[in-house]
């Protein structure tokens, strides 16, 4: 299992990395963690002509935590998140969660969140967390930068808002207000294994303790990660309590569209997606201090 | 392609096909075969090497090209001057391996661990090491081994390590 042959050229500059991809078009691909990438050449599922190795560009891998947003450069690593010196704040619960449980501790040192983004994954771990936490990414094109909110920047499997001679430079996560907390739920019958089912969970209470706003999305559900709006406009300006939970959860049962295989059946994966958004939404809530 | 990787110390410089993996290039290029292919698709850790002293890396999973100009430890420069590496010292105390195939890329993925984590509890050791696959199921060990190199390079004899 080698890869089919490709030209490898190393950037040493974001500029120099996109003029190779506008020069290749189609036939080139971004190369950073490659965690994906390269596991899909060996097996001939990509067969990309020209690989652009972005791992030299330090800039890119940087995690900003700035007034507004967490920018997360494209080369920025998995372990990045996971040993984030903020990573165990509350609010920061969704992705503390999902940075634990990303493929297995060896490659969340290679791999890369922007890279788990720009491969669109259907059981990616990110696209889900994106979801839920109303993420935008930063895309490069010939007319410049445009920041494309995640819910446009997932189109279908493998396939996103990235298009010819693009690249990805960061994700945005929007700094979650007070009183947020998340959580990432994942069933996988081994590590490393692709998600049987996942849910992302995030709220934010207001000051009497309503649900001022709700971020849900499942992966493993469908063709792409995919926001329950349902379950969104079930749990906002609400007081959490179970009959709301459960309301929520049937909604990402119903919405839930996944395809049977060894992990388990379309009725079993559509039970465990809403299993899985109730048990995030109790384990956030239970984060704030409330028992619902 | 031309290119310098520093394994264990040593540069080697060699021409190699974009699409040779570095697995590969330390197996077949270096002659360097302590470094294992289990699984060949990322998933068994049987590969593993340490890229520039601190990040775990499949080396499967990782074109030899992307590795130049860098620094590359594999289990062939774990041990120093005739001595075992703290490491291997306590896979041995330990009986940290059956068969040994696993065991070079046990002991890389631990190097990295310790290095972030010098005082891991148990679950963090088993953690750590979720992306090593040992089929004679010998984990019980392994985590002791590791609970016991994490001890010794603590010390402050072993610093030097």
């Amino acid at each position: 299992m080698i890869p089919a042959a490709f030209d490898y050229i190393r950037a040493h500059s974001p500029d120099e990395a996109f003029s190779h991809l506008q020069q290749h078009g189609g036939d080139a691909r971004v190369l950073a963690g490659g965690q994906s990438l390269i596991p899909a050449m060996r097996f001939r599922l990509a067969r990309p002509a020209v690989l652009v190795d972005i791992n030299g560009l330090a800039d890119l891998g940087r995690l900003e935590l700035g007034r507004t947003a967490l920018a997360i450069g494209a080369i920025a690593r998995d372990s990045a998140i996971e040993r984030a010196p903020w990573i165990g704040e509350t609010r920061w619960s969704l992705l503390h969660d999902v940075s634990r449980v990303v493929a297995d501790p060896v490659v969340r040192q290679m791999g890369t969140v922007v890279g788990s983004l720009c491969h669109n994954d259907p059981s990616g771990d990110w696209t889900a967390v994106a979801l839920a936490a109303r993420a935008a990414v930063v895309v490069r094109g010939r007319q410049g930068t445009r920041t494309v909110p995640i819910d446009d920047f997932l189109v279908d499997s493998f396939t996103t808002a990235v298009g010819e001679g693009e690249m990805a430079l960061a994700v945005h996560f929007p700094v979650p207000g007070d009183r947020t907390a998340g959580s990432y739920q994942k069933v996988e019958r081994k590590v490393g294994d692709f998600a049987t089912a996942a849910a992302a969970v995030q709220v934010t209470l207001d000051g009497k303790g309503a649900i001022k706003e709700a971020g849900i999305a499942l992966s493993a559900a469908g063709p792409c990660a995919v926001r329950v709006t349902e379950a969104e406009q079930a749990l906002v300006g609400q007081k959490p309590t179970a009959d709301v939970i459960r309301a929520a959860a049937d909604a990402a049962s119903k919405r839930s569209e996944p395809q049977a295989d060894l992990r388990g059946s379309v009725e079993y994966k559509k039970n465990l997606a809403g299993v899985l958004v109730a048990r995030g939404l109790r384990q956030a809530l239970a984060r704030l201090g409330v028992q619902a | 392609m031309k290119v310098t990787i520093t394994v264990n110390g040593t540069p080697y410089t060699r021409d190699v096909e974009p699409r040779t993996l570095l697995a590969y290039f330390l197996r077949e290029h270096c002659g360097l075969t302590g470094t294992h292919v289990g699984c060949d698709t990322s998933s068994c850790g049987c590969c593993v090497a340490v890229l520039d002293g601190q990040t775990a890396v499949k080396t499967c999973t990782m074109f030899a090209v992307q590795a130049d100009g860098h620094e590359i430890l594999t289990v062939e420069g774990l041990a120093a001057g005739g001595a075992l590496h703290p490491i291997q010292q306590a896979f041995s105390d330990q009986h940290g391996l059956h068969c040994g195939y696993c065991t070079p890329g046990m002991m890389l993925t631990t190097v990295a661990l310790l290095k972030h984590t010098p005082a891991p509890t148990e679950a963090q050791i088993r953690e750590g090491l979720a992306g090593n696959l040992c089929r004679c199921t010998g984990y019980n060990n392994i985590v002791k081994a590791v609970q016991q190199a994490a001890d010794v390079l603590r010390q402050p004899a072993a610093a030097t390590k």
